[in-house]
């Protein structure tokens, strides 16, 4: 099997994951695709790493994963007070900065 | 460690047949998960189907090599921050359905015409770039993965571990402002609050139980009032935001009408033949002779 086909299949979440993002209106659905995004990239890490032979990618890896924790923390208390201010999880009910 | 060792060995040259197949059936199904994730009406789906995902991703990482971060990936991936998710989402879903209608015109198709015009470019740079054959972690991971990362994050990336610290701290504190909440004044007392509902000649006594006299008393159940028609001050507010009443008001008529069909078929049975009920009599004693 071609190294590529794990770098094809990195990009196809990538980009499924990104559309998500431009479909999704629920907030929580939006950052789940997000999250996607940012797997499809470790992925494509991972790979490099093992066609090169070192583990610098895999530290990059492992970086965007801590990376990814703190932004969900972050995010998801956003949209927990968000949902607390306007009843609602929606991207189009956030058209504001404050209620 | 020699397992791992052999292991590592094995991964340094190349591509077996048992890797191709793997690939192409769990990216198969990483695929199928990533579509769900996107396309599920409820969130909670999408949060499983991306957990689906992220396993299958997992076994990726320990396939290429790299068994910290499969195991990383299905500890604090699927573990904890899907959980998370689903904690979110079983917190501020109960309302959050999806609504279907289109804000801007014509969004969804743009949308996905872009995402496909995207995901051509990608696979049009791939397809250029000359990738060549694995080398392999064989001699990268000889003492082991875990001491090969730990000897690169110590030294080289000592500096963007360090950050990362700091960024943690950060977005803990941060979770701790957005999500606490002051009280300014004090929580009403049960009195000031039956006061207030008087004073509002609102709704005075405490609000009637759920369930039906006698047939069910599940709590999502509205009660009944006089006239037969269900009453939604009766069941318990999220269910009634999640629209999960169970209305039973019909069925006592339901019933009566099935009662009925019933005794019709066995009248008519027992009606046109005499002779056969005689011998079904007949055997009933039998049975209870026996």
């Amino acid at each position: 099997m071609n190294p590529v086909n794990y770098l094809y299949l990195a990009a196809l979440l990538f980009t499924i994951g990104a559309t998500g993002v431009l479909i999704r209106r629920n907030a929580i659905v939006v950052f789940m695709c997000v999250e996607l995004m940012l797997n499809a990239c470790n992925l494509a890490f991972v790979a490099f790493s093992r066609l090169h032979g070192n583990l610098d990618g895999q530290i990059i890896a492992f970086f965007t994963m801590v990376v990814a924790a703190a932004e969900v923390v972050v995010g998801l208390a956003i949209i927990v007070s968000l949902f607390r201010s306007r009843h609602s999880a929606s991207v189009d009910d956030a058209s504001l900065m404050k209620l | 460690m020699s397992a791992q060792l052999a292991a590592a060995m094995t991964l340094s040259a190349g591509t077996s047949t048992g890797e191709a197949v793997q690939f192409w059936i769990l990216g198969t199904v990483a695929v199928i998960g990533a579509l769900c994730t996107v396309f599920m009406k409820k969130a909670v789906h999408s949060a499983l189907c991306l957990a689906g995902t992220m396993i299958v991703l997992a076994v990726f990482y320990l396939a290429n090599g790299a068994y910290f971060l499969g195991i990383v990936q299905i500890v604090v991936y699927t573990g904890a921050i899907m959980m998370l998710f689903l904690f979110v989402v079983m917190l501020v879903g109960v309302t959050a359905a999806d609504s279907l209608k289109e804000t801007i015109k014509g969004q969804r198709w743009l949308a996905l015409l872009s995402g496909l015009g995207f995901g051509i470019l990608l696979v049009g740079g791939i397809g250029n770039a000359s990738v060549g054959e694995f080398t392999g972690l064989g001699q990268a991971n000889a003492n082991g993965n875990v001491e090969g990362l730990a000897s690169l994050i110590f030294t080289k990336y000592v500096f963007a571990f360090e950050i990362t610290g700091a960024l943690l701290i950060t977005a803990a504190v941060g979770a701790m402002v957005l999500t606490h909440r002051e009280r300014t004044e004090r929580a009403a007392t049960q009195r000031e609050l039956s006061e207030k509902r008087l004073r509002e000649g609102k709704y005075l006594p405490p609000l009637p139980a759920p369930g039906v006299y006698a047939r069910h008393n599940a709590v999502d159940i509205a009660g009944l009032l006089p006239d037969g028609t269900p009453s939604e001050l009766t069941v318990s507010k999220t269910l009634r935001e999640r629209g999960q009443i169970r209305d039973v008001s019909m069925e006592a008529l339901g019933d009566l009408k099935a009662l009925e069909q019933r005794a019709g078929e066995r009248l008519e049975r027992g009606m046109p033949a005499p002779a056969d009920s005689e011998g079904s009599g007949a055997k009933r004693s039998e049975e209870a002779s026996k």
